[in-house]
């Protein structure tokens, strides 16, 4: 019955998101502002049956419904019951449903929460918003029906993915696909510029808070998918370039860029035309990684099942939407009045140099995720383009960024001082600087650059708290002045600041990790001993051990580090009954120098272990970077929420614009 | 500074990123891909020791040998040809006899491939795609092995 209930939601839910769809354009057409309005509060109603039908559905994943066939063959009744629930998302219909909820409630928070949105203007987002739904919905309905029922219903389901069993997997699909579809907001806000043909400074002020609340939630979910593959997978590593990856990659950087130049659009109203392009290339990202996760063109750890009409369906989509979008790009963006230029030393000038590298790396990702497609495509010769080829081209790119970032908020709007913002900064190259030749000094092996990589993230920090000193003018007036000021700053300043430093830390982290990681690779016997990174692990032996759902051998390792013992390691191999299916947890120990990593493999035949160690220093810092990164867009959000009030739309009296001398 | 010099660096500073980007994205396109093949297609081709390719197909069934240390032994075959393989290290979870498999290395000049990265999957009856594929192509296929599962396959790398 509750699954009855879902499907008819779903049903429910194509119905009113194609009302959602037409009414209002409908409406725009007629004048009529009565069919506009009904924007808003199918928006909410779409939202509220497509809850119930996730509700359903997690309801049967609960209690362990196998007559629904979704349930059957994702989850077992001897599963625990966080994995009951993350089951629901943990396979291509579930995760289809989550996809569509989190969808419709951005359109039914704008619905609620844009109450300053032009009446006409916000019925015209809310109908693409429709749109895209009603297009997943139907591909829900028609090609993954996630409450198909089975008859009879069988005894006992297939069970979990054993690798997907494991908390930080739980939730980081959710977050992933709050980051993907959030960009939907950006794209229906742009195609509803697009089809009024005006847009102004308004406009991205409107836009930020959605990009950022996604942006914010895709840079968790990254994090969440790279600290999950660190631990779980075995490998000590944390990003592998793998295509999916990239998938969820090319949003982050082409959202980021949308964040920077939404900035720019807001505050000197220039942009414009290149913004509202950026929107929608960052949902097309979107899409792409939908699509490349979805159809099976990838195999990956993250894929779904092959199924080549699932495809052909999302790629539809795809095309209809990215397509549709830039075609109607094409025909308005002319119409849309241009804002000014400006010099190239200015706070627009860093953000468009920020704009230019990150999409410039996102085309370099691009293209190696889909050469190889391309190429098999076309020749039907098979390719695999890894870290080498990413490494080579990504770095370069965002390198010169990465330099330039503190100087971008030392930089004054309309024409900037580049030489006062390197004063500024003197403090702060100068302490990075010293790090970096001390490291050099001190550095018994890895690469050269990398004490300069060390340096680059320290670099990052510190120009961060740099700006925050220079406006709070910590150099000169009372430390009580300054206390007023850092207390009046608005959020923004803080968030920005936040953002920066977070990178810092990631940088600081993925430089040390890759330049100074130790890795071993041994056969011992119980009671042999091993060196690695100044830590001495005495292997003691192999027990077997009962687990919930699972049998597992535990290795036991005794770690010391120059004669004091530091703690016990129990890397295990695990072997699921019901899914019949292995996996390898790490035993990790983690402390400020980095994580001492232990891989139990297989048993060689003269009794012996073959094991596999690492020392990955610093690593953390990339998780807890990404953290701060959250973190800064969360206070930032806070912010904006205040300021968002009481957005006028640009009439006649146009912002004065800095160039055009 | 006048509109047309403000444009003109603009312009200028956007072709010179793209252009560094087009740079090294085709002098990595050249240095860093690497091809996959069969057994078959190792026989049949004259392939330079050193140069690194990923070869796949299934582990032949009593060819696993462990050697001294963690360095392994097995035989890669696509059941019309078969290559030699050696690895040191730990092998993935589902390494197993009869299953697919991936390996990236470089063939030595003794014949054997000298692989430092065993890819397997995570899924019982995971075959990688582009075995399963060769294996079509060359008319030995035999099915059964692409069983369809919901659940996300194994890593890659």
């Amino acid at each position: 019955m509750i699954a009855e209930i879902g499907h008819y939601a779903l049903i429910l839910a194509l119905g009113v998101a194609i009302v959602q769809t037409l009414l209002p354009l409908l409406g725009a057409r007629l004048r009529d502002p009565q069919l506009a309005a009904v924007a808003a509060p199918a928006a909410q109603m779409q939202f509220v049956l497509v809850g119930m039908a996730f509700i359903a559905l997690m309801t049967a994943y609960v209690t362990s419904d196998f007559s629904v066939q979704n349930v059957w063959r994702n989850s077992h009744s001897a599963k625990p019951l966080l994995y009951k629930i993350s089951g629901v998302w943990g396979n291509h219909e579930g995760s289809m449903v989550l996809w569509v909820l989190i969808l419709a409630s951005f359109g039914a928070g704008v619905a609620s929460f844009g109450t300053n949105l032009p009446r006409q203007f916000k019925a015209n987002v809310l109908a693409v918003q429709g749109s895209i739904a009603a297009a997943f919905l139907l591909f829900i309905i028609t090609t993954s029906n996630p409450f198909v029922r089975l008859d009879p219903a069988p005894f006992d389901g297939n069970g979990l993915n054993p690798v997907l069993q494991d908390p930080a997997l739980a939730f980081h699909p959710p977050f992933l696909y709050a980051g993907y579809v959030g960009f939907s907001m950006a794209f229906s806000f742009a195609v509803a510029a697009l089809i009024e043909g005006r847009i102004d400074a308004a406009w991205a002020r409107w836009v930020r808070p959605w990009t950022l609340a996604a942006w914010m939630c895709l840079t968790l979910g990254i994090a969440m998918g790279s600290w999950w593959a660190y631990y779980e997978l075995g490998w000590g590593g944390f990003w592998f370039w793998d295509p999916v990856e990239n998938a969820s990659f090319m949003p982050w950087l082409a959202g980021t860029a949308l964040l920077h130049s939404a900035l720019v659009m807001e505050k000197r109203d220039a942009l414009k035309v290149w913004t509202i392009l950026l929107a929608i290339i960052t949902f097309s990202l979107s899409l792409m990684g939908t699509f490349l996760v979805r159809s099976g063109v990838l195999t990956s750890v993250h894929a779904f099942a092959v199924d080549p009409a699932r495809g052909i369906f999302i790629l539809a989509i795809m095309g209809f939407f990215i397509g549709g979008a830039l075609t109607l790009f094409a025909w308005r963006a002319p119409l849309l009045t241009k804002g000014g230029l400006f010099a190239p030393i200015s706070r627009e000038g860093a953000l468009v140099l920020n704009n230019l590298l990150l999409t410039t790396a996102c085309a370099a990702v691009f293209v190696g995720t889909l050469y190889p497609l391309a190429l098999e495509a076309l020749t039907g010769d098979k390719i695999s383009v890894g870290a080498p080829f990413f490494n080579f081209t990504f770095a370069p790119l965002i390198l010169p960024l990465l330099i330039a970032v503190p100087f971008g908020p030392l930089l004054a709007w309309k024409r900037g001082d580049l030489m006062a913002a390197a004063q500024r900064l003197t403090a702060a190259a100068c302490v990075a600087l010293v790090i970096a030749v001390l490291l050099l000094a001190f550095r018994q092996r890895g690469p050269w650059l990398a004490p300069f990589g060390i340096g680059l993230g320290v670099w990052l920090v510190m120009g961060a708290l740099t700006e925050i000193a220079y406006r709070v003018k910590l150099a000169h007036g009372s430390p009580a002045e300054a206390w007023r000021r850092l207390r009046n700053l608005p959020r923004a300043a803080y968030g920005t600041a936040l953002a920066h430093s977070g990178l810092g830390l990631a940088v600081i982290g993925i430089v040390a990790t890759t330049a100074w990681r130790s890795e071993a690779i041994l056969a011992l016997k119980p009671g042999d001993t091993a060196d690695i990174a100044g830590y001495t692990l005495a292997f003691k032996g192999v027990a077997p051990r009962q687990g919930p759902n699972y049998r597992e051998r535990v290795a036991l390792f005794e770690v010391t580090r120059g004669g004091k013992a530091v703690t016990e390691l129990t890397p295990s191999k695990r072997e699921f009954t019901v899914e019949r299916s292995a996996t390898t947890e790490a035993g990790i120990h983690a402390s400020w120098r980095g994580d001492l990593y232990a891989v139990l493999g297989d048993q060689l035949k003269d009794g012996a272990y073959s094991v596999r160690l690492y020392f990955n220093p610093l690593v953390r810092l990339i998780w807890l970077g990404a953290l701060v990164m959250f973190f800064g867009g969360a206070v930032s959000l806070s912010d904006r929420r205040l300021r968002v009030g009481a957005p006028k739309r640009a009439d006649a009296k146009a912002i004065p614009v800095a160039a055009g001398k | 500074m006048t509109r047309k010099q403000r444009r003109g660096i603009l312009i200028g500073t956007c072709l010179a990123v793209l252009g560094v980007a087009v740079g090294l994205v085709l002098f990595a396109m050249r240095d860093s891909i690497v091809f996959f093949y069969s057994p078959s297609e190792v026989a049949k081709m004259q392939i330079a020791p050193g140069q690194r390719f990923r070869l796949g197909g299934l582990v032949e069934t009593g060819s696993v040998v462990r050697g001294e240390g963690t360095t392994i032994r097995f035989t890669v075959t696509d059941r019309a040809s078969t290559l030699p393989v050696t690895f040191t290290g730990v092998l993935p979870d589902l390494f197993r006899e009869g299953q697919g498999v991936v390996t990236e290395g470089t063939l030595e000049p003794d014949g054997v491939f000298h692989a430092d990265n065993v890819l397997a999957k995570h899924d019982e009856n995971y075959m990688p795609p582009e075995v399963a594929k060769k294996l079509k192509a060359q008319g030995v296929w035999r099915g059964g092995a692409e069983a369809k599962t919901a659940d996300p396959q194994g890593k890659m790398n």
